[in-house]
């Protein structure tokens, strides 16, 4: 092969590519310090798009709304996606191939199609759409990631250590809490992080599945910025990303540990 | 699923009968996906069959019609785009996250590998209607693009609420997920292969469409796939980037349901066929896996 030089063509365009990558990060940061409400022009140095959106009571609101949801069915789906995991890796069964499929479903049906027929079953139920026909419906993909992210684990995992707490004399219930969850913990915390985010991040599904009363952050957003450019949005974006980024690397150090773990 | 047989059973000292582990690990979950997925799949097919169908109406299966009306030319025309918009950003997605996977995976220092790549997905965590907006800041007429442009000279462009940028914020939106399938592809990669090859007298032109390409193809087939399914189904960036001449296939049945004449029958139609044609990319991939896997 040819002389590896440290600047190859892959590494400038890699590079470049970054560039693309944080271009819009860059631009939506420089904005919310900039004093001109709607220019592109630098007028000067401002904090007061933060303080806006931080006083902001229905931006406020929407995210009480949003972390209700995202939390409450990131909680559900850690118990029962968990659960699916275990019980698929464990047990052979008639039509397993047609539950696995059904389980790992909504990682691949497009979003809107979920939410459509999300809110045509509530209609013909005439269940009235509140947050938790939302909180149900994010269930269904949120259980999915969880079901993924431990599915992977359970394949590195030691079956011997369950085995042997059973002859020990512990009942199955607790060998599964006391030997196979604290196993399973990080790859269970990856999951609902990753539940987590997507949750806060859906738009489409709350959109059909909220009723009148619910507001979730996306909404809100999608209300705002579809009508014109708004200052305060940039400083509001600069928080998420910060906060999001931030769980992304929680998320990524849990991941690492599990893949260290692996190799003990 | 209630009634799952299990065929090991882990512990013969349990008290309880051999089924009731499996239905309280396997139920809760299998019961919520029947109810919350596949029975409300169900119901959008059947009233997908329903004429002219409002809110609240009967749903009563009589006819082909909202099928039917798909294939007009206007509504063909939304879904002809909707294909266009996610071949052409699987295309964009693949050209260049495969020089950045390739970088990252064969190239770059191997203690910086994980850092790069985290660093490069971490824009996917940020908000998705925000990584939108910030495109339109960048993309409008007075926006960052056209001051750049105007302060070297060069005539503005006119990219917002068109095509183009719809593309690129689709491209943004999706990239980290294609360079993310690659670069697990490539890293799997063996290496001695690479060097059998150079050693035999392969260009490295050769050696990267004969060894390298042929190696990540399931990686790459992969990546396709999701990025072509997530492309299709897209809503945020062809509304909020596309203006009213970016009319797609998920826009189309959003209007159905939550704008101001609606029409669920054929709503549901355009949602089946959404389904659809995913099912058959997918269905195409495993096929093709599968001639790859034997001819290997």
């Amino acid at each position: 092969m040819r002389s590896q030089s440290k600047f190859s063509w892959q590494a400038l365009f890699t590079l470049l590519m970054f560039g693309f990558m944080y271009l819009p990060i860059a631009v939506l940061s420089f904005y919310s310090f900039n004093q001109a409400p709607n220019s592109a022009a630098w007028t000067g140095f401002t904090f007061s798009w933060y303080s806006q959106f931080l006083q902001d009571s229905r931006i406020l609101s929407a995210l009480m709304d949003s972390l209700a949801v995202s939390i409450s069915a990131v909680a559900l789906s850690a118990v029962i996606g968990t659960l699916m995991a275990i019980g698929l890796a464990r047990y052979q069964f008639l039509g397993k191939g047609l539950y696995q499929g059904m389980a790992y479903l909504p990682l691949i049906i497009p979003d809107i199609a979920i939410a459509v027929a999300t809110l045509v079953f509530l209609a013909t139920i005439a269940v009235p759409l509140s947050l938790w026909t939302v909180i149900a419906a994010h269930v269904v993909f949120c259980l999915s990631y969880v079901a993924l992210s431990v599915s992977t684990r359970l394949v590195d995992l030691n079956p011997h250590l369950e085995e042997a707490a059973l002859d020990l004399g512990a009942t199955p219930l607790q060998a599964l809490v006391m030997v196979l969850l604290p196993q399973l913990m990080p790859a269970i915390i990856s999951g609902c992080l990753l539940a987590f985010v997507l949750s806060m991040d859906d738009f489409l599904i709350v959109k059909f599945t909220a009723g009148g009363g619910v507001t979730t952050l996306p909404m809100e957003i999608f209300s705002r910025i579809r009508v014109s450019v708004k200052p305060d949005m940039n400083a509001l974006s600069v928080f998420l990303m910060v906060t999001s980024g931030f769980v992304a690397i929680v998320a990524e150090l849990m991941r690492q540990r599990t893949h260290k773990k692996r190799f003990q | 699923m209630t009634s799952s047989v299990p065929k090991s059973e882990p512990t013969a000292t349990a008290p309880s009968p051999k089924w009731v582990q499996p239905t309280l690990l396997l139920a809760p979950a299998g019961i919520w996906l029947l109810l919350l997925l596949v029975v409300p799949t169900l119901l959008i097919f059947e009233l997908s069959l329903v004429p002219n169908i409002n809110p609240g109406g009967i749903v009563n299966p009589s006819g082909l019609d909202n099928y039917l009306r798909i294939v007009q030319p206007e509504r063909l025309n939304v879904i002809w785009r909707s294909l266009l918009f996610a071949v052409g950003t699987t295309v964009l997605t693949l050209a260049s996250g495969f020089p950045v996977a390739y970088y990252l995976a064969l190239i770059a220092p191997q203690r910086w590998r994980n850092l790069l790549l985290l660093g490069f997905v971490l824009p996917l965590w940020t908000s998705s209607l925000l990584r939108s907006y910030a495109w339109i800041t960048i993309l409008r007429p007075t926006g960052v693009l056209n001051t750049f442009l105007s302060s070297l000279g060069l005539p503005t462009l006119d990219l917002l609420n068109r095509a183009p940028a719809v593309l690129i914020g689709m491209t943004y939106s999706l990239l980290p997920y294609m360079v993310l399938i690659l670069y697990a592809s490539l890293e799997k990669l063996d290496r001695r292969l690479l060097e059998a090859s150079a050693d035999l007298g392969a260009t490295p032109q050769q050696t990267f469409w004969k060894v390298t390409v042929p190696q990540s193809l399931p990686g790459i087939a992969a990546g396709t796939l999701l990025v072509f399914i997530n492309g299709l189904g897209d809503f945020i960036n062809p509304e909020l980037l596309g203006g009213t001449s970016s009319m797609t296939a998920a826009r189309l049945i959003y209007n159905q349901f939550l704008g101001t004449t609606q029409n669920w029958g054929l709503g549901s139609a355009l949602s089946m066929m959404l389904i659809m044609v995913v099912s058959l990319a997918i269905a195409l991939l495993i096929k093709y896996g599968d001639n790859h896997a034997k001819s290997i």
